[in-house]
């Protein structure tokens, strides 16, 4: 194909691309460099009877002129990534030099808000991932070993927790697992705790919420996984049954290596999609207990003041988070490249 | 493989029926329990004296004088108009669906039959494309938006969710079209057809079953978009997952949780259908990408 050619085809796709991908990147990673203007105050001498006193008060409109004439807001650097809100280096360092133990320092850590949401991604991410893959790994196996006829029917509700609307199906879980729900007054029965609650505990929160999401995703997990087996070559099994291989070495010499492609497949694509998690938490209205890189975006550009540049700074570094997950994949693929060329 | 060697023990058979239960309930009794319990008022959804209130709905019949009722199905799409954000959702679906697939369709198409080198480059930039999360570009949207006042409209909203849609169209079609046989549109240019003759000739009527598999995605996607959708449409244009949100924030306090779980089953009983007639195409669909990986 001509280069002319291909660049008619590509045109619409590459404008989209550019335009809603690549330019709202750049406009974020400028964003985060500015800081709303501060308000321009000037001090009046007020004199009245009783003498004359200063007084400091917000001109308006001079706020306004230059609010207007600086819609960026004012150049600071790096300083809002080194805020409170974001990488918090002075109480970082504050609480380096003021712990008396680890624990107490990853105790004032915590308390920072990226943090907070950094430890509850990561966990999230990081617990999640094997989990899903394991069970989707055992489900492929058991369904595979069903009759014809049922596989279709085991697939199609399989695929349910996995299709349905991220927010959607955390609420559904959400609604069972509340202290009113059918599986909230079981938990509590099961624990003889009347009081048990998830909405009071920060760990029942947080494994609800990696329940939820093994749930979402170990379909998917499951239905790569299935196609795998599908096409195992029968002779590699076979010859592992005449020397003596038991069911389990089978599965662990014959089968595991022959998907083991497509779980390193299914491992980055979930990495990547479990590190975005913010539907469940909005879901559950897990706020008081988990928070997510995501979270903290949507919560800086919703509600009253939208805190642009803060929401800017969380995304670039949430950018830099994900960079750092796939870049295992980006060297993989170029090394296939060059292999290939 | 009906050999005696292949033939399971009867602790294994039952061990993987059971599993395969298990699992089927956690997949299904969430969906069919909410099903089930939208039909109910709300004390006995959330059933805090006796469980079984939810089964035989006790408080349904003390209040409505029957064991279901359809009013928070009434309250949430009459007194709430939740129709509206169904309309809504079911334009941005249709538009982006669309829009996205015709794009999608030739720069695949264009990067399955171009073999220079900056085809490598932009399928990567494609994929660090999908895997930044749609959320983190919100702030850069917003500003441009407010200033030429396009904020909060479905146009918007369906532009944005297409370009966010790309990156995934362009991979899954390009695989796609890797596997139909270049001959074939190499023999209708040595006929005389330019490339684009070639492509609607020869290869149109033959990519509709990876087109309608990407389209599959291409729906979900917008269907079960959140982050992005919430943020940039006004009250009016929202669609129905904002909406479902939005009931949350609003009804809880009023006792109207029913609303919203009514507006959770209305969202889930078309993606119901869709897996119905499509379960081979999303099934194909998601492993098309990892057979290729």
């Amino acid at each position: 194909m001509k280069h002319r050619t291909f660049f008619w085809f590509f045109l619409p796709t590459g404008l989209a691309m550019i335009l809603f991908i690549a330019a709202p990147l750049v406009s974020i990673i400028t964003q985060s460099l500015f800081a709303p203007h501060e308000a321009v105050f000037v001090t009046v001498e007020n004199c009245g009877p009783f003498g004359c006193k200063e007084e400091t008060t917000i001109d308006q409109s001079a706020t306004a002129a230059l609010r207007e004439a600086e819609p960026m807001g004012r150049f600071v650097g790096l300083s809002v990534y080194l805020d409170r809100g974001h990488l918090a280096v002075a109480e970082v360092a504050e609480a380096w030099r003021t712990s008396e133990s680890i624990g107490e320092f990853f105790g004032t850590i915590y308390n920072l808000p990226f943090y907070r949401a950094l430890a509850f991604t990561l966990t999230y991410t990081f617990v999640c991932t094997p989990l899903l893959i394991i069970l989707g790994f055992f489900i492929a196996i058991s369904v595979n070993s069903l009759h014809r006829h049922l596989k279709g029917l085991v697939i199609f509700f399989s695929l349910l927790p996995m299709i349905v609307t991220p927010l959607v199906g955390s609420l559904i879980l959400f609604w069972m697992i509340d202290s009113r729900g059918v599986l909230g007054n079981l938990l509590s029965y099961l624990a003889d705790d009347p009081d048990l609650s998830l909405k009071a505990s920060s760990p029942l929160m947080w494994t609800s919420i990696i329940i939820y999401g093994i749930w979402n995703s170990a379909p998917f997990a499951f239905v790569v996984f299935y196609a795998g087996l599908q096409t195992q070559p029968k002779d590699t099994l076979e010859a592992a049954q005449i020397d003596g291989a038991t069911r389990w070495q089978q599965i662990r010499f014959v089968t595991i290596p022959h998907l083991m492609p497509l779980v390193t497949f299914v491992a980055l694509i979930q990495l990547m999609d479990n590190f975005r998690v913010f539907e469940p938490i909005v879901g559950f209205s897990a706020q008081a207990h988990a928070t997510s890189l995501s979270w903290i975006i949507f919560n800086d550009l919703g509600g009253e003041t939208q805190q642009l540049s803060a929401a800017a700074t969380t995304s670039v570094l949430t950018v830099i988070g994900v960079a750092i997950l796939l870049s295992p994949v980006l060297v993989r693929t170029w090394r296939d490249f060059k292999g290939r060329s | 493989m009906s050999s005696a060697a292949n033939r399971k023990p009867l602790p294994l058979k039952i061990a993987l029926w059971s599993f395969v239960a298990i699992w089927l309930m956690m997949a299904a009794f969430p969906f069919l329990w909410t099903l089930w319990g939208s039909f109910k008022v709300e004390l006995d959804f959330f059933s805090i004296a006796d469980w079984t209130n939810a089964l035989t709905g006790d408080n349904t019949e003390r209040t409505h004088g029957t064991p279901f009722t359809g009013a928070g199905y009434e309250g949430a799409w009459v007194k709430e108009g939740f129709l509206r954000n169904i309309i809504n959702t079911g334009i941005v679906c249709i538009f982006v669906v669309c829009t996205s697939l015709t794009i999608g369709t030739l720069g695949g198409y264009a990067l399955s039959r171009s073999g220079f080198k900056y085809v490598f480059w932009l399928l990567i930039a494609a994929l660090i494309f999908r895997a930044i999360p749609p959320i983190t570009l919100v702030s850069g949207y917003l500003p441009v938006f407010f200033q030429y006042n396009a904020w909060g409209y479905l146009p918007t909203a369906i532009i944005v969710l297409v370009a966010i849609n790309q990156p995934f169209t362009l991979w899954m079609l390009h695989s796609f079209f890797e596997s139909i046989p270049k001959e074939l549109d190499e023999s209708a240019k040595v006929d005389g057809c330019t490339q684009f003759q070639a492509f609607r000739r020869v290869i149109i009527p033959v990519m509709w079953p990876g087109v309608i598999t990407t389209g599959l995605f291409s729906f979900l996607l917008a269907y079960n978009d959140f982050a992005v959708t919430s943020m940039i449409l006004n009250e009016d244009n929202r669609t129905m997952v904002p909406q479902i949100a939005a009931f949350l924030g609003t009804t809880q306090t009023e006792g109207n949780v029913m609303f919203a779980v009514a507006a959770v089953v209305s969202a889930t009983a078309p993606l119901f259908v869709l897996v119905l007639f499509f379960q081979r195409q999303i099934v194909s669909g998601l492993t098309a990408g990892a057979v290729k990986g």
